[in-house]
């Protein structure tokens, strides 16, 4: 019994960016060899493994939404717009008077759900490709975040709001509980009713699932839809944990990083089986190797050479033809 | 006295894929200046055939000899050359191109990376001309009519000095007028001394346009017959693979009550342009309905439109009297109806998802995510259906793709009967599956029956639809041809019906 249960986690894809968070890990302790050491500081926690938590908090709401987008067979690249816009009206709420904290967020998450479902109507009722329909929304998005803003950077000074991305609970970051809560909710509201199986079953087939009385286009756009609400969420935690919103720099390059976390954690890019744990993984692997980089010595601008290739390697560990490639390599006197 | 060697010469043709043979031993020959027709239903090996015949597959066996050469195509385009020219059912050209352009895309005229567009013109203008088509060559492809889409295709076929084309399917999706100037330039064309391989599934076209038959059935070679002298029921007998003599010899339906409960589902004027000509239907309470017919009928099209997959263009259809909409599958399935695709793997399976989720997905779509099976529901419905239906799995948790054909289109059945539909339809159920697991499905259709679910059956084999229907409705070319219960139902009366034409009804 906990025999099979080892066999079939090995099995599971979660296994390679787990294994590559180990090596990353051995890496840093070899280097330093309190990389794992957390502190007390005032009653916060500090430390390596803190940062990469609270730094990777917002990275893995995005991924969130991106990963039920990714198992319905699309892709949501709009999601660091959606960031930026989520933000800048974060921003404009804060910045012109309206500061009670639940219409500010209620703002917020509004723009973030608008901005999933345009991205959702186009691809599920439109039919256009996922790739085009929300790179609508990335180009024009970074353009109705700096409308909303004024074309500035809006300083945000408001406590409440800014707990979201800087505050500590229990000692541990707001934003890190945040997420945790988040995951625990979604992985609820998908596995403890039939949404997560009615999403894995449109991404799978979607045909099929059409024929099996299930409402594609509707699951289709509910995704966006989700993915759009992560979006503004991470903006928001982005906005308060920077103290201002930034149109031009939220949220920049974090499609790629949401995307990446999605598919090293183990999640088909063309859609079917969706794993959220995996994509905690992926984003943990991500977010170690930044700092990993650093210790390395490697220059940030050149940072970014080293993780596409890291990303390459586990996506290829991953595919169903590299997997026959390997086993073929294993000696085969069993068979025989 | 020496004959000259046939235009096209194929001989012993075999092909195997992984775990079928898909062709073995087939000869066809195709002499200049003539039309010959290849025939078979499905899987009979005749898109087979002409993939091996344009280059897409190699042959495993035998030879082809063009005018008496040996040659083997290894692509479409080595075919080409060697003059054999195709065009497909789906026109493939580009559409947002203009006329001329998609007739030389690919070999335009003119020197160094330039292309001459007068050369261009001039050159689309003679090639239309061949077939005496009059048609601005500037005009965008996408502007005109499927049917002449269609012509401009045979054109650019015809372009690359074809001495062989093959048509196949190209009446599939037009109407009845379309199809006579079709034939006009077929038979133009045959008068230049071009031979043609038409591929259909209209048996009226056959008659109308062709030369020489061959027919084909389970990859092997029936034989090649003259048109005139091979009447219709014969050409049908060997399409279906029975004697005519032995078919009169059959039993007739062994279900024996005759269906008189009220109407179950009720389809009245039920049509789609290009699928389906006006059709009354009724399916009553409790019987097995068969629905016959030969490929292309109009079948699979009764029942995408019954099931809301296609919108009909007209027609109403009413449930125990009462009018519905029936527009999507999940209105049909609201309304305790159930639909098995005989496109078990792109209509049917989730194919990375375990054989549980598959079998539950129907009944949880009906549902709706909010109100979750279980998993003690789920795993007593699959431990059911599993016991109940022999499906043999590793564990219901193994995924579907990984079942044998048989098996994976029994938890099919399970998804479906697990909604406990009033009505289910299923689509050549049987297609593709071994002999136990053959039978296991048609005692399953009987049980069915006597649990008072009524069936709509959909096969292509005439001894399977004969023998496990209460009621027979032959479609022929897309129309209601006859109906046939109790005695009057056997083997020969449904095999006449869907042959159609001008023998004498009895």
């Amino acid at each position: 019994m906990i025999d099979s249960r080892l066999q079939r986690f090995l099995r599971s894809p979660v296994v390679w960016p787990l294994a590559g968070l180990a090596l990353l890990l051995v890496v840093n302790l070899i280097h330093n060899p309190d990389f794992l050491k957390i502190g007390v500081l005032e009653g916060h926690l500090f430390g390596a493994p803190v940062d990469i938590f609270n730094q990777g908090a917002r990275t893995f709401v995005v991924a969130l939404g991106m990963t039920l987008v990714i198992a319905t067979g699309g892709v949501d690249l709009s999601v660091g717009s959606v960031m930026a816009v989520a933000g800048a009206t974060a921003g404009l709420c804060i910045t012109s008077g309206h500061t009670s904290l639940p219409l500010v967020l209620a703002a917020t998450l509004g723009a973030g759900a608008l901005a999933g479902l345009l991205n959702g109507i186009l691809v599920a009722y439109a039919g256009v490709q996922p790739i085009v329909a929300t790179l609508i929304l990335m180009v024009s998005g970074r353009g109705i975040a700096q409308f909303v803003a004024h074309g500035d950077v809006l300083l945000i000074k408001h406590p409440g709001f800014e707990y979201l991305g800087k505050g500590f609970l229990l000692g541990l970051p707001f934003a890190a509980i945040l997420a945790g809560l988040l995951y625990l909710v979604a992985q609820a509201a998908l596995r403890r009713t039939a949404a997560g199986l009615f999403i894995e079953a449109v991404g799978d087939n979607p045909v099929a699932s059409r024929f099996a009385g299930l409402a594609t286009a509707r699951m289709k756009c509910l995704a966006y839809l989700l993915c759009g609400l992560c979006a503004a969420l991470a903006g928001a935690m982005d906005a308060a944990n920077i103290g201002a919103a930034d149109p031009y720099r939220s949220g920049e390059n974090m499609e790629l990083d949401a995307i990446f976390a999605v598919v090293v954690g183990g999640t088909a890019l063309n859609g079917g089986r969706f794993t959220l744990a995996g994509t905690f993984a992926g984003v943990l692997l991500l977010q170690t190797l930044s700092p990993t980089l650093v210790f390395l010595g490697v220059p940030p601008p050149v940072a970014s050479v080293p993780k596409a290739i890291l990303i390459l390697v586990v996506c290829v560990l991953q595919s169903d033809r590299a997997g026959r490639w390997l086993r073929g390599l294993l000696p085969k006197k069993e068979v025989a | 006295m020496s004959q000259p060697p046939p235009l096209l010469a194929l001989r012993g043709i075999g092909k195997k894929f992984p775990g079928v043979t898909a062709l073995a031993g087939v000869d066809l020959t195709v002499l200049a200046g003539e039309i010959h027709a290849l025939l078979g239903e499905n899987g009979a090996g005749k898109s087979t055939l002409i993939k091996v015949l344009t280059g897409v597959y190699p042959a495993d066996a035998g030879e082809i000899r063009l005018k008496g050469e040996l040659v083997r195509p290894a692509s479409p385009k080595e075919a080409e050359q060697c003059g054999i020219s195709t065009v497909y059912q789906e026109v493939n050209l580009v559409t947002s191109l203009s006329i001329a352009e998609n007739l030389c895309l690919g070999r335009q005229p003119g020197k160094g990376g330039f292309v001459n567009w007068p050369a261009v013109r001039r050159h689309a203008r003679t090639a239309l001309a061949r077939l005496g088509l009059e048609l601005d060559v500037d005009a965008e492809l996408g502007s005109l009519s499927v049917a002449l889409q269609q012509m401009v295709a045979i054109a650019r076929a015809l372009d690359l000095k074809a001495r062989l084309l093959i048509l196949d399917e190209p009446t599939a999706s037009l109407d009845e007028k379309e199809v006579g100037d079709l034939f006009a330039i077929m038979r133009r064309l045959r008068g230049e001394g071009l031979g043609i391989v038409f591929v259909t599934h209209f048996l009226d076209q056959v008659y109308a346009v062709s030369d020489r038959i061959t027919v084909l059935r389970n990859g092997a070679l029936v034989g090649e017959y003259l048109t005139a002298e091979l009447p219709r029921l014969a050409l049908v007998g060997k399409m279906l693979g029975r004697d005519i003599a032995e078919a009169t010899h059959a039993t007739g339906g062994t279900a024996t009550q005759t269906p008189t409960g009220a109407p179950l589902l009720a389809a009245r004027g039920l049509s789609r342009q290009g699928a389906l000509h006006p059709l009354d239907l009724e399916i009553r309470q409790g019987e097995i309905l068969g629905l016959a017919g030969l490929l292309g009928s109009g079948r699979t099209e009764t029942a995408r439109l019954l099931f809301g997959i296609d919108q009909r263009d007209s027609g109403e259809l009413t449930r125990d009297g009462k009018s519905v909409g029936l527009h999507s599958p999940r209105e049909a399935i609201a309304a305790g109806l159930a639909f098995c695709s005989e496109d078990r793997k792109h209509e049917g399976i989730l194919p990375n998802l375990s054989v549980r989720e598959n079998l539950i997905v129907a009944l949880q779509a009906r549902q709706g995510a909010t109100r979750p099976l279980s998993r003690a529901e789920q795993d007593k419905l699959c431990d059911h259906y599993i016991r109940a239906l022999r499906i043999k799995t590793a564990s219901p948790e193994t995924p579907i793709k990984n079942l044998s054909g048989g098996n994976q289109q029994k938890v099919l059945l399970a998804r479906w009967l697990a909604t406990r539909p009033a009505l289910i339809i299923l689509d050549e159920p049987t297609r593709g599956i071994d002999i136990g697991a053959k039978a296991e499905i048609e005692a399953l259709v009987a049980q069915l029956c006597a649990d008072g679910v009524s069936v709509l059956f959909i096969s292509s084999e005439l001894d399977e639809i004969v023998r496990n229907s209460t009621r027979v409705v032959v479609l022929r070319e897309r129309r209601h041809a006859a109906e046939f219960t109790g005695t009057d139902l056997n083997a020969p009366r449904v095999m006449q019906a869907m042959a159609g034409g001008h023998q004498a009804h009895d």
